[in-house]
């Protein structure tokens, strides 16, 4: 790997303050990437909205909340390295009237806090808002203990839980802002804070709605989070090999848009899903329950597999267990015979 | 390196182990390089510990990694693993040749510790909380099978913000585990501030008594401090856990890394790496920062 994409890593936290401004990532300028926004947008929100809480543990030189720490102090608490207090602590805040956004590592708050979600934040339907950025592999070389690849398999079984996946910068906002008066609590699922744009401007999106971003005949593929840049330079490759694909961007994977999963099958004829996940019980997974339930198509859950990922960087990683664009096109070609 | 015996005697002198502090040091600043980022200033301030930890007291023997009755040692703040693979690879535990490919794909080694692939690492870690209680058990592990092996625990003192580490303390207290040491590297930051702005912890040494540990609490860059503090551990398995409260400087050894916030990660690149591998090896200069800063 080169030193750059170690760098870019690193780029999130304190210590390189130059990188953290000027980087851009696949043409989206670092103003424009999702670690540059959270902390401005929840900035907004609690302008116009009292209710507004923001939560860190430890991580706010990651997550870049030191924006609203900085705009709004009186509404922002650092609980130091003290996940589960910091979570069950945020269900008392929303039980007192206020909407919280807890935010740290996907690995620490619904890994390391499924129980403090499921208990004190999903059973009490209270609306506590659980960002977990940094999911899947993007923490490359941090390893296992910072990666987040079980989490919406986890997040999803719990009773009431909305799970939304975030798939850039605009789409992020979108959700924050959508996630205000939304019912009952939710696991919002970040990436590295990366991730290259999708969206040109905040799309108008309704949480359990998936966006069908292109339109395909011959396959669609369904991805959530960054995988959805892949999916769509994927579905352009594929178009030379005379392959026409529909991308669907499930960003909700609870409730979940069965009726985008059935027209999928009923209109294309394969189904390829794609996340940055395991292939045990995440999107896929969803995916293929709605499936064995109404059509029999061609149909593959491509993720990461049932194992602990290498040690490397991001990028590496990605090309390793074909996550980006040309891994998907590969799988794509498979499943439809064409490999 | 040094004259060792198999089990490691005490007869290193504090010069060797100055300089194996500053190995340390000068192998951080060249991993991360390789890596491109990387835990400088939380790596420094437990060089001192580690290195009189490795060359002048664990039980150990490089040719056994799995000898029964080696004392274990958990690094419980797993994100200074770049300091503690440069020691397992000088002592011999693999060839030093595979850190140059360090945090590459498909490297044993990344930023934090895995004992499925790293001889001579005892647990792997990298989430904060759990390494006292992993020391616990192990510790534990000693009495029916009647060894005198003693278990050593390094912790941050951001990583006692995490409950579980208040859990494993009150039971190393309540089962008297004296086989088990944990040593805090005190070094007042954390990531997001001084540790006593973000979530304070002190005073440590007394938290610890109150839940029936014996403590010290000494200079952890100042050798024959640390030296003098694992002199006075008790043996045997049962009485009380023992905790050394470590004062250390986050970043020392690298003036303007020194108690800064601004180095929990990063990449030196171009004169200020050479800079700073020509500071370090002039050996440690007074302290240059007495206040935390940005
Ligand atoms: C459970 C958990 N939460 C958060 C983190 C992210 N993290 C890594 S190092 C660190 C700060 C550690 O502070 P401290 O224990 O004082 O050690 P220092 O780096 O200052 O030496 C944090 C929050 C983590 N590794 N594990």
């Amino acid at each position: 790997m080169s030193n750059e994409e170690g760098a870019a890593l690193s780029g999130l936290f304190t210590g390189i303050s130059d990188l953290k401004e000027s980087r851009s990532v696949k043409g989206t300028p670092a103003s424009r990437l999702p670690a540059f926004v959270l902390g401005e947008e929840l900035g907004d929100m609690a302008d116009r909205d009292p209710r507004v809480i923001v939560m860190t543990a430890d991580l706010a030189s990651a997550n870049r909340t030191t924006e609203f720490r900085d705009r709004h102090p009186e509404r922002f608490f650092d609980f130091g390295i003290a996940e589960k207090n910091m979570i069950t602590a945020a269900s008392g805040m929303a039980s007192a009237g206020m909407v919280p956004y807890a935010a740290t590592f996907a690995a620490f708050c619904a890994i390391l806090c499924t129980e403090q979600i499921r208990t004190d934040c999903a059973y009490t339907n209270l609306p506590v808002r659980v960002l977990g950025h940094h999911s899947g592999m993007s923490m490359g070389f941090y390893g296992t203990s910072h990666h987040a690849l079980e989490d919406i398999a986890m997040m999803r079984t719990i009773a009431g839980l909305t799970v939304v996946c975030t798939t850039d910068a605009n789409h992020l906002r979108a959700v924050l802002r959508s996630s205000l008066d939304h019912p009952g609590a939710m696991y919002i699922r970040m990436g590295r804070g990366r991730d290259p744009e999708v969206y040109a401007e905040v799309p108008d999106i309704t949480i359990g709605r998936a966006i069908r971003l292109r339109e395909g005949s011959d396959l669609t593929i369904i991805a959530t989070g960054a995988q959805v840049h892949a999916a769509l330079e994927a579905a352009n490759t594929l178009v030379e090999d005379g392959i026409q694909t529909r991308v669907v961007d499930m960003h909700t994977i609870k409730p979940l848009d069965e009726a985008e999963i059935r027209a999928a099958a009923a209109e294309t004829g394969a189904i390829l899903t794609v996340e940055e996940h395991n292939i045990i019980g995440g999107l896929g997974s969803a995916v293929a329950e709605v499936l064995v339930e109404c059509e029999r198509v061609p149909f593959r859950r491509h993720g990461m597999p049932d194992e602990f990922a290498l040690i490397g960087p991001p990028a590496g990683l990605y090309a390793h267990y074909r996550l980006d664009a040309p891994g998907v096109t590969a799988v794509a070609r498979e499943l439809l015979g064409r490999g | 390196m040094a004259e060792r015996s198999a089990t490691h005697g005490r007869n290193v002198s504090r010069e060797f182990l100055e300089e194996r502090a500053k190995f340390v040091r000068l192998e951080t600043v060249r991993l991360t390089k390789i890596a491109g980022a990387g835990h400088y200033s939380s790596t420094f301030s437990a060089a001192e510990l580690l290195a009189c930890l490795y060359y002048g007291q664990l039980r150990i023997n490089p040719a056994q990694p799995d000898w029964a009755d080696r004392d274990r040692f958990v690094l419980s703040k797993g994100h200074i693993a770049i300091g503690l693979y440069p020691i397992l690879a000088d002592l011999g535990y693999f060839d030093p040749k595979l850190l140059d490919d360090y945090t590459r794909l498909g490297s044993p080694f990344g930023d934090h510790p895995d004992m499925k692939k790293i001889p001579g690492c005892d647990f792997s870690s990298g989430s904060l909380g759990h390494g006292l209680s992993v020391c616990l058990g192990m510790a534990l592990a000693a009495r029916p099978q009647k060894r005198d092996f003693r278990v050593y625990c390094m912790l941050g003192d951001g990583e006692l913000n995490e409950g579980q580490v208040w859990e494993a303390a009150m039971a190393a207290g309540h089962f008297g585990v004296q086989n088990l040491v944990a040593i805090v590297d005190a070094n007042r930051l954390q990531i997001d501030g001084a540790t006593a702005d973000i979530m304070g912890v002190e005073p440590i040494h007394e938290r610890f008594a109150a839940f029936g540990w014996d403590v010290q609490r000494i200079d952890g860059h100042d050798i024959d401090a640390v030296l003098g503090a694992f002199d006075t551990l008790p043996s045997g398995t049962t009485g009380r856990p023992q905790m050394i409260v470590a004062d250390t400087i986050k970043g020392r050894g690298v003036q303007m890394m020194e108690l800064s916030l601004n180095w929990h990660v990063g990449n030196l690149v171009g004169r200020d790496y050479d800079a700073v591998i020509e500071e370090i090896k002039a050996g440690l200069k007074p302290v240059a920062a007495t206040e935390v800063r940005p």
